[in-house]
């Protein structure tokens, strides 16, 4: 296959605001459940266990009025919350059997309590992830929410969800972060040759098909990249950060790039690379996930920094890693976790002359041009005087 | 029409002596130097002031603060301040009324510069912005932050799971970091002192917010409120003052009910009382007198509030208990108001409509405060499908002046108190 038709499918998978593959799914056999969740991070292996399908839920973007969801939120609280009140009011989540509310904001921390309320018939579980550390205290508490969460979700099939089938599980997404590890890293090498578009187009394909089938996307994309020979643009190369949760339109992330900076990193779907390592298949699988969340997971405003000089310290690895030149925040509007977080991110790249931007977008902004006239000029900057 | 500032504001002696209080506070707060007493700085809700006192810490709590700079009009240029500084226009004003007061001496209402807090004692309680607001702070001060990471209450329960992650913390982290700063070993006796301390001062205050079931109502429950709770939510619960101030406190309220008097207000008693509402949100700091004559004006007494339980909730059974001091706080910190989930806060509203025969539900929705404000639409349908007793919803915020706009707020107050009156007239008319 080319990269033209893997990425034809996955676009069509991120337009289908009806979920249909994931219908189609589920409709293969009667027993099958399909659990939705929200950003930033749930362990999807344990609902893979379960046999049911996660579900990613990131909005409705640009192209879903909203009309219902609006009414159901004041102005000043941001897009995804009301876009994804219109898509379970316009029962385009009638077929999801379970909604995972995970701990990214008090937004989406009562987004799971208005579920709860308009949609009595559903599992709805808010997700915390600790903020302590410490094997004994964060990881004791965090695996006991792992096992009510294995519970809750037995309980919802009617099944048993064993060790095994979570080792397995977590086989199946270690290869999967493994995978779209070497789709970021082959884009950071290679940015003419893996535009952010497409990147992101196979990202979400994966919150939408059973991980199995994403592995082999992945698989085949980069096999076909690889091959392809595509211009090299004399772009800058940027990290885009604070877009972990609203998501920006497909248009803005052209913008950035059809401005002049390759995107050589971004946290946009942070599931996916939320554990920097394998989880280990030997042992108690739920401390496993456990473990593997207290001591390799990815930085975010969602999570608490608990030594100073570590704010920013992973955003600052990212850019050295990957060659970046220059970092762009962005964040939706009203997004409390990304912009209260920004100015201590902008003080360390500050620190270590790492040049920056910063804009705000919603999930159906319209307007590019003052996006490209900032990462334009951005970009220029960065070529004449860094 | 504002009130004249050259009016005399008349105050009860409760009042008063809470305005002492709160400045012998900031009187300590802000002569450290001389004293040596170390300070802690937290938050209300999840605020371990019987805890903190173990270690003769102050407590310090940015967000009273703010409060008071809102109220002393500082708050709107400290805003302007911390955005000029690279902070969003978008977050919490509390923060940046914070940030701005900093990085303009951070003088408190006695006019002294308060001194940096010796700890940051991060009691992440049913707000998410607590924790970058003190991760904010850490990032200026360069102090100490011992972080204590309360769950939030998804299903509506205090699971074991949650309970045993809170003390754990509390017995691991957070004594641990108050014994280093303060240099005074913990005493479980002091704490156990303290929490009898609070449990008096608490029946006393469930009393008094209780005493809004009389008609007319003796307080106003937001508004007047917002004296009643001083202590008990910032740096008293757990003394002989707190507990004294509730005793008189009480006396006050019940020589009203004896006399069948109205609350008080800044132009003295309300004689009439025409509306009954139980109110959801925080109050506006900054245009608070006139917010408040918008319905003392009017008639219009609030006979409940959630305000009144964001830094902790009594009026539901829980009190202090000097028996299982680390649990208890535990509890404390779980039950908060804004820890709590969305159906919790629904039925507490719907009961507070019932019992306190209120007319209907007001929301003041905070633009700042994402944590009271997300699904407050949801909410007040709810509430009005539960009770047959209808909403109303009003937007300001807490301490950016830009925010709030007086014509607005005041007429659909004065819509509101209209359809009460036609609904009242037509319940007559059907009769």
């Amino acid at each position: 296959m080319s990269t033209a038709e893997i990425i034809a499918r996955c676009q069509a998978l991120y337009d289908d605001l009806d979920f249909t593959s994931a219908r189609e799914w589920k409709e293969a056999d009667p027993k099958r459940k399909v659990i939705g969740y929200m950003p930033v991070y749930v362990p999807r292996e344990i609902i893979h266990a379960a046999g049911m399908l996660p579900l990613g839920i990131l909005g409705g973007g640009d192209q879903m009025e909203v009309i219902h969801g609006d009414a159901y939120y004041q102005s000043y609280i941001c897009r995804i919350p009301r876009s994804t009140i219109e898509l379970g009011l316009t029962k385009k989540l009638d077929f999801v059997d379970g909604m995972l509310f995970p701990s990214i904001c008090d937004v989406i921390r009562n987004l799971s309590g208005m579920w709860q309320l308009m949609f009595p018939g559903v599992y709805v579980r808010y997700f915390d992830v600790p903020q302590n550390y410490n094997d004994s205290i964060g990881g004791e508490y965090y695996t006991e929410e792992l096992r009510e969460l294995k519970a809750g979700l037995e309980k919802l099939g009617g099944i048993t969800i064993t060790d095994e089938a979570l080792r397995e599980s977590t086989a199946v997404y270690n290869e999967n972060r493994r995978l779209i590890n070497a789709v970021y890293d082959f884009r950071a090498e290679q940015p003419s040759k893996a535009p952010s578009v497409e990147v992101y187009l196979l990202m979400r394909a994966g919150m939408v098909l059973p991980v199995e089938e994403h592995n082999q996307v992945l698989k085949d994309y980069l096999e076909a990249a690889a091959v392809e020979e595509r211009p090299v643009r004399d772009n800058c190369r940027i990290v885009i950060n604070g877009a972990f949760c609203e998501q920006p339109p497909l248009n803005l992330i052209r913008s950035i790039e059809m401005a002049g900076c390759y995107i050589v990193d971004d946290d946009y779907m942070l599931i996916n690379r939320w554990l920097l390592e394998d989880v280990t298949l030997e042992g108690d699988p739920l401390k496993n996930l456990s473990d593997a969340f207290l001591h390799f997971s990815a930085d975010s405003a969602a999570k608490y920094c608990d030594r100073a000089e570590d704010v920013g310290q992973y955003l600052l690895s990212t850019v050295k890693k990957t060659g970046a030149e220059g970092v762009i925040f962005t964040a939706p509007s009203f997004c409390d976790p990304a912009l209260l977080e920004r100015p201590m991110l902008q003080d360390r790249m500050d620190e270590h002359s790492v040049p920056h931007i910063s804009f705000k977008y919603a999930e159906n902004s319209g307007q590019m041009q003052p996006i490209r006239e900032q990462a334009g000029t951005f970009a220029d900057s960065i070529k004449l005087w860094s | 029409m504002a009130i004249p500032e050259q009016a005399e504001v008349i105050k009860d002696s409760s009042m008063l002596l809470q305005k002492q209080m709160i400045a012998a506070n900031y009187d300590e707060l802000t002569n450290t130097a001389e004293t040596g007493k170390k300070i802690s700085s937290t938050f209300v809700p999840g605020n371990l002031n019987e805890l903190v006192m173990c270690f003769d810490m102050l407590n310090n709590l940015p967000e009273i603060n703010a409060i008071n700079n809102g109220m002393r009009k500082k708050s709107g240029m400290m805003v302007m301040q911390a955005e000029k500084m690279g902070h969003s226009e978008d977050v919490c004003t509390y923060v940046k009324a914070d940030i701005g007061s900093m990085s303009k001496g951070n003088i408190a209402p006695n006019g002294k510069p308060m001194p940096s807090p010796d700890l940051l004692l991060l009691s992440y309680t049913g707000c998410f912005t607590f924790m970058k607001w003190f991760e904010l702070l850490r990032h200026e001060y360069g102090c100490e932050t011992a972080m204590l990471h309360v769950p939030y209450e998804g299903d509506g329960i205090i699971t074991q799971n949650m309970r045993d992650y809170v003390v754990k913390q509390i017995k691991e982290v957070i004594i641990p970091a108050l014994e280093r700063v303060s240099g005074v070993k913990f005493d479980i006796d002091r704490l156990r002192e303290n929490l009898r301390n609070s449990a008096k001062a608490e029946d006393d205050f469930v009393w008094v917010l209780e005493s809004a079931k009389n008609k007319p109502s003796p307080i106003d429950a937001y508004f007047g409120g917002v004296y009643y709770i001083g202590p008990i939510f910032t740096a008293f619960r757990g003394t002989d003052k707190a507990v004294d101030y509730y005793k008189l406190l009480r006396k006050e309220i019940e020589q009203r009910i004896v006399e069948g008097k109205g609350p008080i207000t800044p132009e003295g008693d309300m004689k009439d009382e025409r509306y009954r509402l139980v109110v959801e949100g925080p109050p506006n700091w900054t245009n608070f007198r006139e917010f408040w004559k918008m319905f003392y004006e009017d008639g219009a007494v609030v006979v409940a509030s959630t305000y009144t339980k964001v830094g902790g909730v009594y009026d539901l059974g829980f009190r202090h208990d000097p028996d299982n001091p680390i649990e208890t706080l535990a509890d404390y910190c779980l039950g908060c108001y804004t820890n709590r989930n969305l159906s919790q806060r629904v039925d507490m509203l719907e009961k507070y409509v019932n019992e306190y025969q209120a007319d209907g539900l007001l929301i003041n929705s905070i633009k700042s405060c994402n944590s009271f404000s997300a699904g407050q639409l949801l909410m007040m349908q709810e509430v009005e499908k539960r009770t047959g007793k209808p909403g109303a919803f009003i937007e300001t915020d807490l301490v950016d002046p830009r925010y709030f706009s007086a014509a607005n707020v005041k007429n659909r107050l004065e819509s509101y108190f209209q359809m009460i009156e036609q609904r009242r007239q037509g319940a007559r008319t059907a009769a």
